[in-house]
């Protein structure tokens, strides 16, 4: 049956296809084709840039061009703070498949324990930092062990190898290297470089094979010389920090200043804090007290008394001026010298620091006499030395003088100033009458100063101020063997509140050798409690045993070798109470 | 004519294929420039981790340290110093 019917329709004529059915096949193919054109026009003129961008991803890329920042070097090109490339380590946890064998060897790469890395993939972070700042040897190691959805990268980490001793001035950056505090915040802009990047060609390796174009060209950071001498702020802060202990005092602060150029060799601080590992560090320590505070300077502002009246001829160095007996009433309030004495000449009252004697030699001043020799020493404005939030102090206008103000700002008192101006202030005698600017920035060659006294009188204080260390004085502990010295103690009632209370301030600001001054040290002791409170005894021996040091890292000559120190003995010491 | 048009010929195959060499040198220099590149940021990288390492060896506290322990020196004291007057040093 079946065999028949397919015989049938074999012999059956083919039926006839309808006419049109080849036509519309055609038709259908040729629109087809047409659209396949009509795409492949729009891809290739119109929409074009999504094609584009995929095929150029195929062997171009844009690198990341790193720009580091700048070193912080001191004086000698030491470095105070480098940068050098570390990486991260991080990971999706969602992502991250590995053994627990794997997960173990990760954590002793990176010293931790297996618990706590498991803790940090556990949580429910889209992204965690296993570890952040490796050396790049660690992170070699973890790339080692290949574990899926662990990657790494490049940073910049800032090391502070001076650490906690220059800390203060030079400050530090917080993340993606900005700078956060000291040297680093303000100059940001000089030392934080800019990333660049270009496109390149790369072939099937990888390898770059051509530049296309320079999308931005790196700017690296430039390197900033400070005039800190690394040498001399090791000695400040050690003999800072060994003074402060032995004192049991709250604070100090120390800075030696070249008497040639006014730059700041060194500035030391306690307390301190290690800029390489500042977690939970107190605000409170961070604090430049050399710069940011102000205190009361008590007798170290006496010469520039003197000063004053010696270049308004109201008194000469041998002037006689009777301290008997040893108080002074003006209007309800009474001064009094610690150790009253009887007439003593200008000198004497220098060198004994009499209160009375320098509040006798104001009176006979008018107020804008006095007003303009404080402020052309720099007091009442800051000192510009380049540092982030240096305060002026606080010197009034000659107007609101009252007389027993006038009395009492002769021996620094109502008066409040930082000891960087304090130090520079001393400029005027070490270099017969010039005032120097104070920079933390490396200067090129000798300064010149803003003349303020005439030569002689500022070798007339000099020589004040040689008779104050030596015996009879009221600070022969400062003497330095083989060098003559000047310089000054200071003792003040620390202010608080309304009333001066029974805390202190020590302090000694002096400079040597006297013939040819090469250094000015200012030591500042906030608070002393071991019993001794008096400049002369607390301030003074830091001053000794720095500026002895200083000199002889220095290589500077002596100018008076032998054996010229008396030493002396703390009980004939002459105390004072300002 | 046909002699000119096969110089030109000739002349142009010349010159495509020495810009392929050109071409292929000039990458291979470039690659060899970007080794180089990459091994100089290398050195600046370790230069400034050995500057590091060495300011760290070099730390007064630690010279100190050795000089007063290990080679037991001290500062002498005035009596032993003797200045040799001379002419001052500029």
């Amino acid at each position: 049956m079946t065999g028949g019917s397919a015989a049938l329709k074999r012999a059956a004529p083919a039926p006839a296809l309808p006419r049109f059915r080849a036509p519309i096949v055609f038709g259908i193919l040729l629109l087809l084709f047409l659209v396949l054109v009509g795409r492949s026009l729009y891809l290739q003129w119109i929409d074009n840039a999504f094609l584009q961008e995929q095929g150029s991803s195929r062997y171009s890329r844009e690198i990341e061009l790193p720009a580091h920042r700048g070193r912080i070097v001191d004086r000698a090109g030491e470095p105070l703070a480098i940068s050098t490339p570390v990486k991260s380590i991080w990971a999706f946890p969602g992502q991250v498949d590995a053994t627990p064998e794997k997960l173990a060897q990760l954590a002793r790469v990176l010293e931790t324990t297996p618990k706590a890395l498991a803790k940090k993939l556990e949580d429910g972070n889209d992204f965690v930092f296993l570890a952040k700042q490796v050396p790049p040897e660690v992170a070699e190691r973890v790339a080692v062990l290949k574990i899926k959805g662990v990657h790494d990268q490049n940073e910049y980490r800032r090391f502070y190898p001076v650490g906690e001793m220059a800390s203060h001035i030079v400050g530090f950056t917080g993340d993606h290297d900005v700078g956060q505090e000291g040297i680093e915040l303000t100059q940001q802009e000089w030392l934080g470089g800019k990333p660049g990047s270009r496109r390149v060609l790369i072939n099937r390796r990888g390898e770059v094979v051509e530049d296309v174009e320079s999308i931005r060209a790196p700017q690296p950071g430039r390197d900033l010389a400070l005039s800190i001498d690394a040498r001399l702020q090791y000695l400040a802060f050690r003999e800072l920090k060994a003074a402060v202990e032995a004192n049991r005092a709250k604070a100090g602060g120390l800075v030696i200043i070249d008497a040639q150029t006014g730059e700041i060799l060194a500035l030391a601080n306690w307390p301190t804090y290690n800029p390489n590992a500042r977690n939970r560090v107190a605000r409170e320590k961070m604090r430049n007290r050399a710069l940011t505070d102000v205190f009361e300077p008590g007798s170290t502002l006496k010469p520039f008394t003197i000063a004053a009246a010696l270049e308004s001829g109201a008194v000469r160095p041998d002037t006689v001026i009777q301290t008997a007996p040893g108080s002074l009433t003006i209007g309800p309030n009474t001064i009094h010298d610690a150790h009253p004495s009887g007439a003593l000449t200008v000198e004497q009252v220098i060198q004994k620091s009499s209160n009375v004697g320098a509040a006798k030699i104001a009176l006979s001043l008018p107020p804008s006499t006095m007003w303009q020799m404080l402020s052309d020493t720099g007091f009442g404005a800051a000192p510009n030395t380049g540092f982030p939030g240096e305060v002026a102090g606080r010197l009034r206008p000659a107007k609101t003088w009252k007389p027993i103000e006038q009395a009492t700002m002769a021996y620094g008192h109502g008066i409040s100033v930082n000891l960087v101006q304090l130090a520079r202030a001393y400029t005027v005698f070490a270099s017969e009458g010039q005032l120097k600017p104070a920079t933390l920035f490396k200067a090129g060659s000798s300064v010149a100063g803003r003349p303020v006294l005439k030569a002689e009188t500022a070798l007339a204080v000099r020589h004040m101020l040689e008779l104050a260390v030596q015996p009879g004085g009221t600070a022969p502990k400062a003497q330095v063997p083989s060098y003559r010295v000047a310089g000054k103690t200071g003792t003040a009632h620390k202010l608080e509140g309304r009333g001066y209370t029974n805390k202190y301030v020590s302090s000694f600001v002096g400079f040597a050798p006297a013939s040819a001054p090469r250094l000015i040290v200012a030591v500042m002791i906030d608070e002393p409690s071991a019993g001794a409170h008096y400049g002369g005894e607390v301030a003074a021996p830091v001053f000794s045993t720095v500026m002895g040091s200083a000199l002889r890292t220095l290589g500077t000559p002596p100018d008076a070798p032998g054996d010229n120190v008396i030493l002396p003995d703390s009980a004939a010491a002459i105390r004072e109470e300002t | 004519m046909f002699r000119l048009n096969l110089m030109l010929l000739g002349a142009l195959v010349l010159c495509a294929l020495s810009l392929v060499t050109s071409r292929h040198q000039a990458r291979k220099l470039f690659v060899e420039l970007e080794r180089e590149t990459t091994r100089t940021r290398a050195f600046e990288t370790e230069f400034g981790q050995l500057q590091l390492e060495q300011s760290t060896w070099a730390m007064p506290v630690r010279v100190e340290k050795i000089a007063r322990e290990n080679l037991k020196m001290q500062i002498p004291g005035p009596r032993r110093i003797e200045v040799v007057p001379g002419e001052a040093p500029k």
